[in-house]
C-alpha cells in the first residue's frame, strides 16, 4: 500500500512539468476565458460583470457573421485543395521517377520559411503591376486580376497560397504509401484492375487512416487561420479576408475589447470541436482498419 | 525495395514521360517563392519593383550594353547587390536587425533547453511509471496536440498581463519548460522501444529512477532528442503570433516579427532589403534542413499539419 502511493507520488512528480505547464499555460487561461466572456473588460480598467450581453450581441454583429462565413469557405477551400494536392503529389512521388527526392525537398523546404517571409514574397509575387505570376500570365496573352486586392479573388487566393506549405501532410501520405503490402497491388493486377481502379479500391481504402489524419489537422488549423490576412490584407479588401481569428485579433487587440473577443474565442472553440467531431464521426464509415 | 513499390509493374514509356513533365513542373512551381526571394534579394533598389521575368537583375558594363547570363562580370554585379542589400538590412534604421538576432537567439537557446529537458522528464513518467490517471493524462496530452495557438490568444495574453511579463521575453520561452505535447508524445513512444532490461541491470547497480534516466534513457534517446530540439528551435525561428502578441516595443523583437517592420514603410515596402532580410531568416533553417534531413522528415510528420 505504502508502496503504491509511493510510486504514485513518484510518477506524478516525473509527469509533473507537463502536467503544470498544461493547468497553467491552457487550461486556467481557457477557463479565465469563460469568465472574461460574461463581463466588459477595456484592458485599462478591471473587467465588469455584463452576464449574456457579450453573447447577444453576436446575434445582430455583421462582422462576426461575415468572419465566420469568410472562414468556413477558406477551410473548405483550403482543406479540399490540400488534401487533393498532398495525395496527387505523393503518388506521383512513388513512380520510381528520376529526379524524385530532388522535387520532394522542394516541395518539403517551403514548410520551413516563417511565415512572414512566406507572406512577403507572395505579396510580391502577386502584384499585379509587377508580379511574377501577371507577368507569366502576360506573357502567354492572359491578364491576371489584382488577386489579393479584388474582393472576388483575394480570398480564394489565400487559401491556393496553403498549397506551398504542404509538406507534413505529403509526409504522412508518403508514410502511408510505402506502407502499402505489394501483394495487394499484385492481387488486383491479377483481378484485372487498371491503375485507375487499383487506386480507387485498394490504394484509397489503405491510405484512408492517413487521410482522416490530415483532412483532422486541417480542418482544425484552417479555421483558425491567421498569419497570412494579417501580414498580407489586414483582413481586407472589404473585409473580404477578415477570417475569424483575424476578427478576435482585432476585436481584442485594436478594439480593446477583451471581453467580446472571450465570446467570440468561446464560439470559436465550440464550432472546432463540433466540426472536429463530425469528421471523426463521418470518417469511421470511410476509414478501413487493418486489423478489424 | 523493389518489391513495395505502389504499381507492380512500371508504366509505358509515354506514360512515365508524361508523368515526368508533371513532376518537373510541380518541382519548378514549388521552387518560385524561394527563387524570387533570393533573386529580389540580389536586385538594386531601382528594380526591386520591375516588371522582369527572370529573378536576377539587369546588369551593364561601363558602355552600357547589357551583361549576359554567361558573363562572369554579371555575377560580379549580382554578387555587389546582393553584399549591399545584406549590409543594408543589417545597419538599417528601418529594422534593427542584430538586436532582433541577438533576442531570438536568446529565446531560442532558453526554449530548446527547456522544451527537450522538461519533456524527456514528462515522457519518462508517461512511459515508465505506473500512477492512477496516467493513461486519460496522456490522452489529455494528445487531444492538446490539436489546440491551435491562435484560439488561445486572448486568454494567454491576459494570463501573462496578469503576471506582468508582457513586453519581456519570457512568454516566448517560460511556457517551454513546462514540456509540449508533441515532444513528450514523440519522445515517449521513443523512451518504450528501449528494453526493459536495461532499467533492470541498472537498479540491481543500484540506480534509482534518476539514474536509470540519466545514464540509460537520455544516452540512448539522443536521435529522438534531437528531432525534439531541431523542431523547437525552427518553430521558436518562424514563431510570429508569439511574438507579435506578447511583445510591444521594436527592440524586443524576434527576427520572424521584425521582417514585418519592412513592410508597409512609408513609400512603399523596398522589395530588395525585405527579401534580403528573410534571406538571413530563412538560410540557417535550410542549411540545418540540408545537414540533418530526416531528422526533419521525422518532426514533422509527428508533429501534424502547421499552417501559419
Amino acid at each position: 500500500m505504502n508502496a503504491r502511493v509511493r510510486e504514485a507520488a513518484t510518477g506524478l512528480a516525473w509527469v509533473s512539468p507537463w502536467l503544470v505547464g498544461c493547468v497553467v499555460f491552457l487550461l486556467w487561461p481557457i477557463a479565465m476565458s469563460v469568465h472574461y466572456s460574461f463581463t466588459d473588460y477595456a484592458l485599462v480598467d478591471s473587467p465588469v460583470w455584463v452576464g449574456l450581453d457579450n453573447y447577444r450581441e453576436l446575434a445582430g454583429d455583421r462582422l462576426f457573421a461575415v468572419a465566420m462565413a469568410n472562414t468556413f469557405a477558406y477551410a473548405a477551400l483550403a482543406v479540399s485543395l490540400g488534401t487533393l494536392a498532398s495525395v496527387g503529389i505523393a503518388v506521383l512521388l512513388e513512380q520510381r521517377l528520376r529526379g524524385a527526392s530532388l522535387v520532394r525537398s522542394l516541395v518539403f523546404v517551403p514548410t520551413l520559411v516563417p511565415v512572414v517571409a512566406n507572406c512577403v514574397v507572395w505579396l510580391w509575387l502577386l502584384n499585379p503591376e509587377y508580379g511574377f505570376v501577371n507577368g507569366l500570365l502576360a506573357a502567354v496573352g492572359l491578364g491576371g486580376p489584382n488577386w489579393l486586392g479584388e474582393r472576388s479573388t483575394a480570398l480564394p487566393t489565400m487559401a491556393a497560397m496553403g498549397l506551398w506549405v504542404i509538406g507534413s501532410p505529403l509526409l504522412v501520405c508518403s508514410a502511408a504509401l510505402k506502407d502499402v503490402p505489394a501483394s495487394l497491388y499484385e492481387a488486383a493486377e491479377i483481378d484485372g484492375m487498371g491503375a485507375f481502379r487499383r487506386f480507387v479500391h485498394v490504394t484509397l481504402p489503405m491510405i484512408s487512416p492517413a487521410l482522416f489524419f490530415n483532412g483532422l489537422m486541417s480542418v482544425i488549423w484552417s479555421l483558425q487561420v491567421l498569419a497570412p490576412p494579417m501580414i498580407m490584407t489586414r483582413g481586407g479588401p472589404d473585409n473580404a479576408t477578415l477570417t475569424y481569428s483575424m476578427y478576435v485579433y482585432k476585436t481584442a487587440f485594436e478594439f480593446g475589447r477583451m471581453g467580446y473577443a472571450s465570446a467570440l474565442a468561446w464560439v470559436q472553440i465550440l464550432v472546432t470541436v463540433a466540426l472536429a467531431a463530425i469528421v471523426v464521426a463521418a470518417s469511421r464509415r470511410f476509414i478501413h482498419h487493418r486489423n478489424a | 525495395m523493389s518489391g513495395r513499390t505502389s504499381t507492380s509493374r512500371r508504366p509505358s514509356a509515354p506514360v512515365r514521360v508524361a508523368l515526368f513533365a508533371a513532376m518537373a513542373v510541380i518541382g519548378l512551381a514549388y521552387a518560385v517563392p524561394l527563387v524570387f526571394m533570393v533573386g529580389v534579394a540580389a536586385r538594386p533598389a531601382s528594380q526591386a519593383a520591375a516588371p522582369s521575368l527572370s529573378p536576377l537583375p539587369a546588369a551593364f558594363d561601363a558602355t552600357g550594353r547589357e551583361l549576359a547570363w554567361w558573363e562572369p562580370a554579371r555575377w560580379h554585379h549580382v554578387g555587389g547587390f546582393v553584399a549591399e542589400n545584406v549590409r543594408e538590412v543589417w545597419v538599417s534604421p528601418m529594422a534593427d536587425f542584430p538586436t532582433y538576432l541577438r533576442n531570438t537567439l536568446v529565446v531560442g537557446v532558453l526554449s530548446v533547453a527547456g522544451m527537450t529537458l522538461s519533456s524527456a522528464v514528462a515522457a519518462y513518467g508517461f512511459a515508465r511509471l505506473r500512477f492512477p490517471g496516467r493513461d486519460l493524462m496522456f490522452s489529455i496530452l494528445l487531444l492538446t496536440l490539436m489546440v491551435p495557438q491562435a484560439v488561445l490568444m486572448s486568454p494567454q495574453f491576459l494570463l501573462f498581463k496578469n503576471l506582468h511579463l508582457i513586453g519581456t521575453l519570457a512568454p516566448l520561452w517560460v511556457p517551454s519548460w513546462f514540456a509540449g505535447a508533441f515532444s513528450v508524445f514523440l519522445l515517449r513512444q521513443f523512451f518504450m522501444g528501449i528494453p526493459r532490461e536495461l532499467d533492470e541491470a541498472a537498479r540491481i547497480d543500484g540506480c534509482g529512477h534518476v539514474g536509470i534516466f540519466v545514464r540509460i534513457i537520455l544516452p540512448l534517446s539522443r536521435p529522438a532528442l534531437a528531432v525534439v530540439a531541431i523542431m523547437q528551435a525552427v518553430t521558436v525561428w518562424n514563431d510570429f503570433l508569439g511574438p507579435l502578441l506578447f511583445l510591444n516595443r521594436d527592440e524586443q523583437y524576434t527576427l520572424s516579427l521584425g521582417l514585418q517592420m519592412y513592410q508597409s514603410q512609408h513609400g512603399g515596402t523596398p522589395w530588395n532589403l525585405v527579401m534580403a532580410a528573410s534571406c538571413i531568416v530563412v538560410v540557417p533553417v535550410l542549411v540545418l534542413y540540408l545537414l540533418a534531413r530526416r531528422l526533419f522528415v521525422e518532426g514533422v510528420a509527428t508533429q501534424g499539419t502547421r499552417e501559419a
